[in-house]
């Protein structure tokens, strides 16, 4: 952790006089840090982070007992129908839904689209998502996001590339899933693929480790932390297909510690209802009683796409 | 028999609240309806979203039977959203947004600002020691009117409380969970077993 400086002193702050003359010692106050990054991500732990395109639907997902919204110009099933090239959203829209909202409000940026990030800084979002449902801007390089005070998350697919993005400094990691498609057999592969590997090497002797970092080609302090602690540094979540209470109850049990719903709730037949059953169902995740009764009668879920049929997959753009 | 802690589970840090509890030999119950809370003899409300915890305290039927449980006199520690929810009244909140009124202050959601405006500190809370406590404030919320039973334990600025106790009742602004200080759960475990 960065520099800690000492406090004022007992007796500085106590006998002090009052006095606009008197420029009071503050304790410093560090912004940005590690800490207070991932620290965010903790705090969203358990719930459900909506895709928004308009205050109208921030509201909505609001209401519903979202824990953030993401805010974006199309869900990913518009620009996977589309097509064209997906970019960071217009400031004006980010800023009409951060009006509207009391909940933190997260926004996407291109994958090495570095401009785009201290964009969406300057406007104070709570979380930047560096997304392959956008555009990739680098084919090398992600962000370097130490370089920022706002937090990141990065999707994943396996656990090297979890790792990685933790070594560029993202705070949060969801796995991809495959967006837009309401399928959500993705989600589960990288799921599974991740905590699968952890599980692995907290079994692996020391030796073990150093051939661990080289296939997943990532940092070796960073496997040997797994080792020791069992669980990534940062919270894991889950994005990628999510269409139904059900399916945010799977990806809970596998082990995602929250969820991201993109395309799911608006383009499903009764968005607020949807939204509110996932919420219940991402709570209770563990209720099979309460996932009863919250499935009942929500309309259509968003019509679902089979993986083999996709012409482009969102999940192999990131490196 | 040592009595039983619980965390309210329906959303949040509610892990780092179980596991400064481990580190101190306790293990908590999760509680997400009325049956767990009837089994616990003091709750932690967590960190996490206030307007998101206060509806599914209600979907979940818990609302009304926790209410009448702080009414009663349940310990309860409170941090950040924990905080709000058991503040008498909420400035900034949600229209909609309820809170328990088990200890009597008004507070302000996000008033220190955005994400990008939280911060960690070293905090004087002298009740429990001299040595500051490192204090993370995250989009906290701050506290803008105490009753007269209420004693503030902490402040930030000079004058804005963010640590504040009446009874067997301990609210903080920031997260005691996310730092490795166990100091601000002990105090609580101490008020619970008196």
């Amino acid at each position: 952790m960065a520099v800690k400086k000492a406090a004022v002193t007992k007796s500085a702050a106590k006998k002090a006089p009052k006095s606009k003359n008197v420029v009071h010692a503050q304790p410093v106050r560090e912004t940005g840090t590690q800490l207070v990054k991932r620290g965010l991500a903790d705090m969203l732990k358990g719930g459900v982070i909506m895709d928004v395109v308009d205050p109208e639907q921030a509201r909505i997902a609001e209401d519903a007992g979202a824990i953030a919204v993401m805010a974006l110009e199309r869900v990913p099933s518009d620009i996977r129908r589309d097509g064209g090239v997906a970019r960071m959203s217009d400031p004006e829209m980010i800023e009409g839904i951060k009006a509207v909202t009391t909940i933190p409000v997260m926004a996407k940026a291109r994958i090495g689209h570095f401009a785009e990030a201290q964009i969406l800084q300057s406007l104070g979002v709570d979380y930047i998502d560096e997304s392959e449902v956008l555009t990739p801007a680098d084919e090398a390089h992600h962000i370097d996001k130490w370089a920022f005070t706002t937090p990141f998350v990065c999707g994943a697919t396996n656990l090297g590339e979890a790792l990685r993005r933790i070594s560029e400094g993202a705070c949060m990691i969801r796995s991809k899933g495959e967006a837009g498609t309401g399928n959500v057999v993705e989600a589960v592969r990288h799921l599974r693929s991740i905590l699968g590997d952890i599980r692995k090497i907290g079994t692996a002797d020391s030796a073990e480790l150093f051939e661990w970092a080289k296939q997943l080609q990532a940092p070796l302090p960073l496997v040997q932390e797994i080792a020791r602690t069992g669980t990534l540094p940062v919270p894991m979540f889950c994005a990628g297909g999510i269409a139904t209470p059900a399916d945010a109850s799977l990806v809970m049990q596998l082990g995602a510690q929250a969820v991201f719903v993109g395309s799911g709730i608006f383009k499903s037949e009764d968005p607020s209802r949807m939204a509110r059953a996932i919420v219940e169902a991402t709570a209770n995740f563990n209720d099979p009683d309460v996932l009863a009764k919250v499935s009942r009668g929500l309309g259509d879920a968003m019509p679902g796409l089979e993986i083999g049929s996709l012409e482009t997959k969102l999940a192999d753009r990131g490196w | 028999m040592s009595p039983t802690i619980g965390i309210l589970a329906l959303q949040g840090a509610v892990d780092l609240h179980a596991s400064a509890l481990a580190r101190l030999d306790i293990e908590a119950v999760m509680v997400r309806t009325p049956t767990q809370l009837d089994t616990v003899d003091a709750l932690i409300l967590p960190g996490g979203e206030s307007s998101a915890m206060s509806k599914l305290l209600v979907l979940n039927g818990l609302f009304d039977p926790l209410q009448i449980r702080l009414h009663d006199g349940m310990p309860a520690l409170g941090t950040c959203a924990g905080m709000i929810l058991l503040a008498a009244g909420v400035l900034d909140g949600r229209a909609d947004q309820r809170s328990f009124a088990a200890i009597d202050i008004d507070v302000r959601r996000n008033a220190f600002g955005r994400q990008n405006d939280s911060f960690e500190t070293e905090l004087e809370l002298p009740e429990i020691g001299e040595v500051p406590i490192h204090a993370v404030f995250i989009r906290a919320p701050v506290v803008e009117r105490t009753g007269a039973e209420v004693e503030v334990l902490a402040t930030i600025d000079g004058d804005r409380p963010v640590a504040c106790r009446q009874g067997a009742v301990i609210v903080t602004s920031f997260h005691p969970e996310l730092a490795d200080d166990l100091r601000v759960h002990e105090l609580f475990l101490a008020g619970v077993a008196a």
